[in-house]
């Protein structure tokens, strides 16, 4: 059966790209070019080397970013699931940031720290935040209670049940966080391009649309699209491996 | 009854802010034995169990194994949990040695350790396993092991034998009649089945429910010595079955 | 948490940290900070403003419309992909793409196909929201418990029965979880398109204070906006765990 998932899935990309090279042929606005010709120009964009540079300075903010949210996203989860004072001071902060329209801060973060570096991380640290935060202490909080009873019984001290026990329970949902917040990084980082300032994919996309070179453009689009998928499936694909048996992570959005 | 007790509980009480889980408790856990704690559900079996793993503490009264009296877990009782907690990421043998490891043993001491007992549960071939790649039974079988590798001298366990099939549970009986008559270590055994407790049996403590008290010791003697596969069909078996039947009915929900 | 034997609120904490803040805006540290006070007293005035209700009732309106595009369209999708294997093959990696691809970067595509305009706001509204909804759907009508569906067909229900009488209902904590999610997305969405093409809604409310170093005004509108959001996603949590049981037996 692996033969005939294969076989849909290489007819429904056919139908979808096809759709779109139909629809770009057939006119249906100078805005919309056929799928081939955003190809090439995709083709283009790499051969030359303009891609490279671009996305060396897009995903910078990203990668430093996400360093910072994870790091004190996971310190800052553990320390909420492992305290009740803390969590009943701390979690609402991000309760109220995993439902709120972040964007909105964009502006303000703008005045605050210019357009440089400094606030396109920011944009993307207060996005991935909220999600990595809140996985990490729902997992710590929510480890089984008779695997932590266990290791009581066998008179485990409180540094071991976190080291040995809560972290390893913990991790897999704790990875599933980080992966979110990659995901609403990303959008951080697009963000960033869009509205703060273009350097890098922000770039090509603004100059293409300011001189009507629109299969530039879209090949620009579909590039950011394809990374944030395929480097989201990787780590979906790690998770799977390295957690295999264990319980996976929430949907949680 | 002049055999030397291995565990006493004494006028035991426990509540849950106005509710009175145990009241005036008292027991005698003779060493070598095993003694059952059969009742009904809400009877507080496990209750008086986990204050005697030090894993709750009791309201007022005390518990005294060997001669000193428990406030935590300690080296000197092991506990089998109804739902294994097995650690989902730690391979059989990791499991069986965690006591172990908890203690501070060295890794190759424990693992020599962990092998044997694997070895006497049957669980031969598998050290390399996950607990999710076991069947419920072999699971059940990885908690007993572990609980014996730290060489406790009490054992408590916890309905250990009411998530694994039928079929497997008799088979595991018949094996703990023998581990009783081998290891020379005291065995508290809660139940809800009356044909177990009665099988397994040295003495057999019968707890009615709300408050939860002892409402009768029942000490079977004509079966004991019989081979396993006779006590079935003994006498004084479906007597005492039939008897504990009639005193238990009346609080059937 | 529990204080001098009081259980508090869970989101009590707030009010705590609306007083740090309320002391630090008084103490004027930055510009950019003023107090929470004063932020309300802003609000009162600017809230009767034409500008600002514009903007809350353009806002409205595209969220209202795009989610109604996403509901209405994500749940029968997904329903279909949960009930018939072909179409869930061919869909599915599809849906799984768009729910994680970061659809942002499709604003300026919309802005040069559909206009500067509400339309364009719309689309990305729904385009937020519609892929939470079909895959929450989906997995909802793939987990209902078989005995159900035999308890159906055992009393000769006839398929439009079975539907409406069964899978609707045990479907529904999925669906709803699925709608939950995808209206908070939508939220994202529909804030983002307003910020990009800032031109409309918030967008132009945005545009307006921050070029004019307008602080209060600002915080009104993210305090406005936090709070709608919030309120907004409570509200559907609190549904969502009212019909939690229909879905017996479900792990």
């Amino acid at each position: 059966m692996m033969g005939r998932s294969l076989y849909l899935k290489i007819i429904s990309a056919v139908v979808v790209f096809g759709s779109w090279e139909i629809g770009g042929r057939s006119g249906v606005s100078f805005a919309f070019p056929p799928f081939s010709e955003s190809m090439v120009a995709f083709w283009v964009l790499v051969a030359d080397g303009t891609m490279f540079k671009a996305y060396a300075e897009t995903l910078k903010p990203l990668v430093v970013g996400i360093i910072i949210s994870g790091i004190l996203g996971i310190i800052l989860g553990i320390w909420i699931g492992l305290s009740e004072k803390f969590d009943w001071l701390i979690s609402p902060i991000f309760i109220v940031m995993q439902s709120a329209p972040l964007a909105a801060l964009i502006p303000l973060l703008i005045m605050a720290y210019g357009i440089g570096l400094t606030s396109k991380v920011f944009v993307v640290c207060i996005m991935a935040m909220p999600v990595i935060v809140l996985n990490t202490s729902a997992a710590v909080k929510n480890t089984p209670t008779n695997i932590k009873e266990m290791a009581k019984a066998y008179q485990a001290k409180y540094s071991d049940i976190i080291i040995k026990v809560i972290l390893p329970a913990s991790s897999p949902i704790i990875f599933a966080g980080l992966r979110l917040g990659v995901s609403a990084g990303f959008i951080g980082a697009i963000l960033s391009e869009l509205k703060i300032t273009p350097t890098g994919v922000g770039d090509i996309i603004s100059f293409s649309r300011s001189i009507a070179d629109y299969p530039s453009m879209y090949a620009a689009i579909f590039s950011i699209i394809l990374l944030a998928v395929l480097f989201l499936n990787i780590l979906e694909r790690t998770e799977k491996i390295l957690f295999k048996g264990s319980n996976q992570g929430y949907v949680s959005d | 009854m002049n055999k030397e007790n291995a565990v006493t509980v004494k006028n035991v009480y426990k509540n849950y802010g106005d509710v009175e889980a145990l009241r005036d408790m008292s027991l005698n856990f003779p060493k070598g034995e095993l003694t059952s704690l059969l009742g009904p559900s809400g009877c507080g079996k496990t209750t008086l169990l986990k204050i005697i793993a030090g894993l709750l503490p009791a309201t007022s009264g005390e518990v005294i194994v060997n001669g000193e009296i428990v406030k935590d877990p300690g080296p000197d009782r092991a506990f089998v949990f109804q739902d294994f907690a097995l650690l989902p990421w730690a391979s059989v043998i990791r499991n069986v040695a965690f006591g172990l490891e908890l203690r501070g043993v060295a890794k190759s001491e424990r693992e020599s350790i962990a092998q044997k007992y694997i070895g006497d549960v049957g669980l031969k071939g598998f050290e390399n396993s996950f607990p999710h790649e076991l069947s419920g039974g072999m699971r059940q079988r990885v908690g007993l092991a572990r609980a014996l590798s730290v060489d406790a001298q009490v054992l408590l366990m916890d309905e250990p034998f009411s998530a694994v099939d039928e079929q497997t549970r008799r088979k595991f009986q018949e094996d703990l009649l023998n581990l009783v008559k081998d290891q020379n270590k005291t065995f508290i055994f809660v139940t809800h089945s009356i044909e177990e407790a009665v099988y397994v049996s040295d003495q057999i403590a019968l707890l009615l429910p709300r408050p939860s008290r002892v409402s009768e010791i029942i000490r079977p003697t004509s079966f004991k010595n019989k081979d396993v596969d006779s006590i079935r069909r003994d006498s004084e078996y479906l007597d005492i079955v039939d008897r504990i039947w009639k005193s238990l009915r009346s609080y059937v929900e | 948490m529990i204080l001098f034997g009081y259980r508090l609120p869970a989101m009590s904490s707030l009010i705590l940290w609306g007083l740090l803040w309320e002391i630090f805006g008084q103490l004027e540290v930055t510009y950019f900070i003023p107090s929470l006070s004063a932020i309300f007293i802003t609000l009162i005035e600017i809230a009767p403003t034409p500008a600002f209700i514009k903007a809350i009732s353009e806002t409205a309106h595209a969220f209202i419309v795009g989610i109604f595009f996403a509901v209405f369209i994500g749940v029968p999708v997904g329903i279909l992909m949960g009930k018939n294997r072909i179409i869930d093959e061919l869909l599915l990696p599809w849906v799984n793409m768009f729910l994680s691809a970061p659809l942002t970067a499709l604003v300026p595509v919309l802005m040069v196909l559909f206009g500067f305009g509400i339309k364009s706001i719309i689309i990305i509204t729904t385009l937020f929201a519609i892929w939470i909804i079909v895959l929450n759907s989906r997995a909802g009508v793939m987990q209902i418990n078989r005995s159900l569906v035999d308890m159906a067909k055992s009393f000769g229900a006839k398929p439009q029965d079975a539907f409406f009488k069964i899978y609707f209902w045990a479907a529904l904590p999925e669906i709803l979880g699925g709608i939950r999610i995808g209206f908070i997305r939508a939220v994202k969405g529909v804030i983002i398109g307003q910020l990009l093409i800032s031109i409309v809604g918030f967008g132009a409310l945005f545009e307006l204070y921050s070029s004019n170093f307008l602080m209060k005004h600002f915080w009104c509108v993210i305090i406005v906006l936090f709070a709608m959001a919030f309120t907004l996603s409570e509200i559907l949590a609190h549904l969502e765990r009212k019909v939690s049981y229909y879905a017996s037996k479900r792990g």
